[in-house]
């Protein structure tokens, strides 16, 4: 078994592995850290910065990101400073000011007290938590997706905004997304994600679309299983059972 | 070229190489810094060569290319041996007249001779123009002495002499002697160097990388640049040092791709190095081995930030990665890594040779040592200083600088980079060092520092270096990415005469978030310059705000061009040089600007001799 330290998190003692980040530690121990770019299937980022803390280690004060920082004997984490609250209340602003409508967004905000951003509204919807490109990357291991530019004018795309040739169309990216903004739709057999159509894989036994073909052939081909084993879908395939 | 295989065999081969330098033999050495090639040095080279082609010269005169000498301003720069003799400002035809009256003559010409602008005393000798007299040339003093593409050079005045010396200590007494000077890191964040190998060779971990970083990217800095240009093998020289010192077997030098000639001079003296046996496989027949690769950067300002560098490397795209761990026990590839900047490298081998206690009776007990600064903007001397830590502001612009050009008034001095924050008159006499810029709420950087007069507008600065980092932003957090840019398009709305009192407060608290909340150092110092122009002139944004006005008078849609009827004499030269046509007049009468043609270029500003033209 893991190590175990204990800290003090906004005054409460709480226990909990070495190597976890502050930010699950908190999480196990019911203390709501506010954070959208933090996942538990993907690593670490620290893009978004809500989630910071202010943190007293060996004497020494600072604000870090609870959800890359790790847990150490003796730290003490306080989780709304004045400090803290004031880097939340930014980001809130600025990312309000990029999608002014997304409820998770607006709810997190008047936990903050804010209602609309002090900033103009310019839509773009994506809040570029990253989440998309990691789970891609690191979940799935196509890397179809990623950032292109730099600075605001930073966006989620696919290489040379062309269709994407390695997307499987799994539809991971529109399921991470917390602010909705990746669309997917599914109509007479096809799927369509990032502007392209993928051909929908047809149930050999009950003739519904189940999944997209390129999802299928990459499952087959990582996972080294024979050219009909995704002939039925999982309804199919359980009934057979 | 044979390999030397001890220290002893570099001492012979450099007691040859100085036996084989006549100190008496005429050597013209020309500056091939970055500077005086743009000035079109190369021509007058070639025609150096020439000339002396045509005299049936070659045994007798020498030409010798030097790395940059710092003084830009005056360029292109030509020192004659052994009689000392600087001129300035050469063209390309003064050659052959150089090589008639100076060389084989006893005639000194006078129009190339520096003429102290204060005291129109013609000085002869490089070394007592006030520019050079007053600093403390430990490092870049070396550049003049050297052609950076020449090896032997290097070695004749001394180099390698550190290596050879460290070599025979114990690595751990090398860090300690590193320690003991107090080096800190000339790159911008002035931690302790001697600390930082310490954690690098105590990190558990193999391969241990050393990186030298030239990522340079600062608006008008050029110090890394010219030092890697002008004096490579001492950067190497530096890093075989520290190798070796932590235990590395691999090193990378991380130089931008816009500098092509630090680029082409230290991959040739990374060649040269190695055919020496000073760098490679059992350097100096001591059984240690280093070798460098050269890495180019891909054009981004973030890759100078250690993160985004390793990533760099590694291939990736250059952004931060926020890690709670230090590069030293986890960097490059996730191994123990010691990264450290052009300068700081290059002041380890005299550390090494004339001992830690020499060093730090140098400068500031806090800041040892020198520092090289890139003085550039509203300044007369404009070029490249190495001062001790702890010389005041004042002592560079006004001492060395020679002060504001065309008498004007010296309004503040940027220190620190785009980042850095802008320091008024009062604070003039303060001494230079690490600690007491963060005082004033700039800060040292890597050395930039752009002085700016009267006609300067500090809100349109703040605009100009916010504008440069929101451009240069990975994008990746939140608060660097959007707030740096509504901090801009704030100042813009200030500057075009739409701002609001209360937009200075926001400035400050936009600014704060930014600070604190963003992920790497990029964002956490990018509203430094508008903190600090707040801070220090606060009426100027007041002014723009409540008057709507533009006291230097720069914001264009807060100014007017007229013309004084009194000053007036009708040249016509505004007429001539207006763009839109919107000055006009007779000869000989008094001229006018017609406000709705007008751009606002100050073109006619510039043009008039008689202070006809006034901006309201």
């Amino acid at each position: 078994m893991a190590d175990m330290v204990t800290l003090t998190i906004d005054g409460r003692r709480v226990t909990a592995n070495a190597g976890t980040t502050i930010l699950e530690a908190a999480r196990d121990a019911n203390i709501d850290i506010p954070n959208l770019c933090s996942n538990e299937e993907l690593h670490p980022y620290g893009s978004c910065r809500l989630c910071m803390v202010e943190i007293t280690h060996k004497k020494r004060q600072r604000l870090v990101v609870s959800c890359i920082h790790e847990v150490a004997e003796g730290l003490e984490v306080k989780t709304a400073t004045e400090r803290v609250l004031n880097v939340r209340r930014l980001v809130m602003h600025l990312l309000l000011s990029r999608n002014s409508t997304h409820p998770r967004l607006r709810e997190i905000a008047a936990g903050l007290g804010i209602e609309k951003s002090m900033f103009p509204v310019d839509y773009k919807g994506c809040i570029l938590c990253g989440q998309c490109v990691r789970v891609c990357r690191e979940v799935v291991g196509v890397s179809a997706i990623g950032f292109k530019s730099r600075g605001d004018t930073r966006a989620v795309a696919t290489p040379f905004d062309e269709p994407p040739g390695d997307c499987i169309a799994c539809g991971s990216c529109h399921y991470v997304c917390p602010v909705g903004v990746i669309p997917m739709e599914e109509k007479d057999g096809v799927r369509r994600i990032w502007k392209t159509d993928f051909p929908m894989a047809k149930c050999s036994v009950c003739g519904k679309y189940f999944a997209p073909v390129k999802q299928l052939e990459y499952f087959r081909k990582i996972a080294n299983l024979p050219e009909n084993h995704f002939d039925t879908c999982v309804d199919c395939r359980s009934t057979k059972k | 070229m044979k390999k030397c295989k001890s220290a002893s065999e570099l001492a012979s081969l450099r007691e040859k190489l100085a036996a084989a330098r006549d100190p008496k033999k005429p050597t013209i050495v020309i500056c091939a810094g970055t500077g005086c090639l743009a000035y079109g040095t190369q021509k007058l080279i070639d025609n150096f060569r020439a000339e002396i082609a045509k005299r049936k010269l070659e045994g007798t005169v020498d030409v010798r290319t030097s790395g940059c000498h710092g003084f830009c301003e005056r360029g292109p720069l030509v020192v004659i041996q052994p009689k000392q003799i600087f001129y300035q400002h050469v063209k390309t035809e003064d050659a052959g007249e150089i090589i008639e009256k100076t060389i084989l003559g006893d005639a000194v010409i006078d129009r190339l001779v520096y003429r102290d602008p204060a005291t129109k005393e013609k000085i002869l000798h490089e070394h007592d123009v006030p520019f050079y007299k007053k600093q403390m040339r430990l490092i870049f003093g070396m550049n003049g002495q050297i052609d950076p593409r020449s090896i032997d050079d290097y070695i004749a005045i001394g180099g390698y002499a550190g290596l050879a010396k460290a070599l025979a200590m114990k690595p751990e007494h090398i860090v300690d002697e590193v320690t003991k000077a107090k080096l800190r890191g000339r790159g911008g964040g002035g931690f302790m160097t001697g600390w930082k190998w310490e954690s690098t060779a105590k990190a558990e971990g193999s391969p241990k990388y050393v990186i030298c970083n030239a990522d340079e990217g600062d608006p008008g800095a050029y110090m890394d640049r010219s030092l890697l240009e002008g004096n490579p093998h001492s950067v190497i020289e530096g890093m075989v040092i520290g190798a070796f010192a932590i235990g590395s077997s691999d090193g990378y030098i991380y130089v931008r791709n816009e500098y092509p000639l630090a680029v082409t001079n230290v991959t040739a003296a990374i060649e040269s190095a190695r055919a020496y046996g000073l760098l490679g496989e059992n350097i100096l027949g001591s059984g240690f081995s280093f070798d460098i690769k050269i890495n180019r950067g891909g054009g981004a300002f973030v890759c100078g930030e250690s993160s985004a560098l390793f990533a760099s490397i590694e291939g990736r795209a250059g952004e931060p990665r926020q890690k709670y761990v230090h590069a030293t026990d986890r960097g490059l590839y996730d191994k123990p890594t010691c990264l450290n900047n052009v300068e700081t490298w290059a002041n380890v081998p005299p550390i090494i040779v004339k001992g830690a206690e020499w060093y730090a009776s140098i400068g500031t007990p806090g800041s040892t040592g020198t520092k090289i600064f890139s003085l550039v903007g509203k300044i007369n001397n404009t070029g490249l200083v190495e001062v001790p830590m702890g010389i005041t502001l004042r002592e560079i612009v006004f001492g060395i600088g020679g002060g504001i050009p065309k008498g004007r008034k010296f309004k503040a001095i940027q220190t620190g980079g785009p980042s850095g924050g802008c320091i008024p008159e009062k604070h003039l006499d303060m001494p230079v060092d690490f600690d007491e810029l963060s005082k004033v709420g700039s800060m040292m950087g890597s050395g930039g520092m752009i002085v700016m007069d009267d006609r300067t507008c500090m809100v349109d600065v703040a605009k100009y270096f916010l504008k440069f980092l929101e451009q240069e932003s990975c994008g990746k957090c939140t608060p660097c990415r959007e707030g740096i840019y509504q901090m801009r398009t704030i100042l813009d709305r200030i500057s075009e005469g739409a701002g609001e009192e209360k937009d200075i407060e926001l400035l400050e608290w936009i600014g704060t978030g930014v600070i604190d909340g963003s992920l790497c150092a990029l964002g956490g110092t990018a509203p430094f310059p508008v903190l600090s122009t707040i801070k220090y002139f606060r009426d100027e944004y007041l002014a723009h705000i409540r008057d709507k006005k533009c006291p230097a008078g720069v914001c264009k849609k807060l100014i007017t061009f007229t013309v004084a009827a009194d000053n007036c004499t009708g040249c016509t030269a505004c007429a001539r040089v207006c763009p839109t046509k919107a000055a006009t007049g007779e000869k000989k009468k008094v001229h006018t600007i017609d406000q709705a043609t007008c751009i606002k270029c100050g073109a006619c500003f510039e043009a008039c001799k008689f202070d006809a033209i006034t901006i309201s």
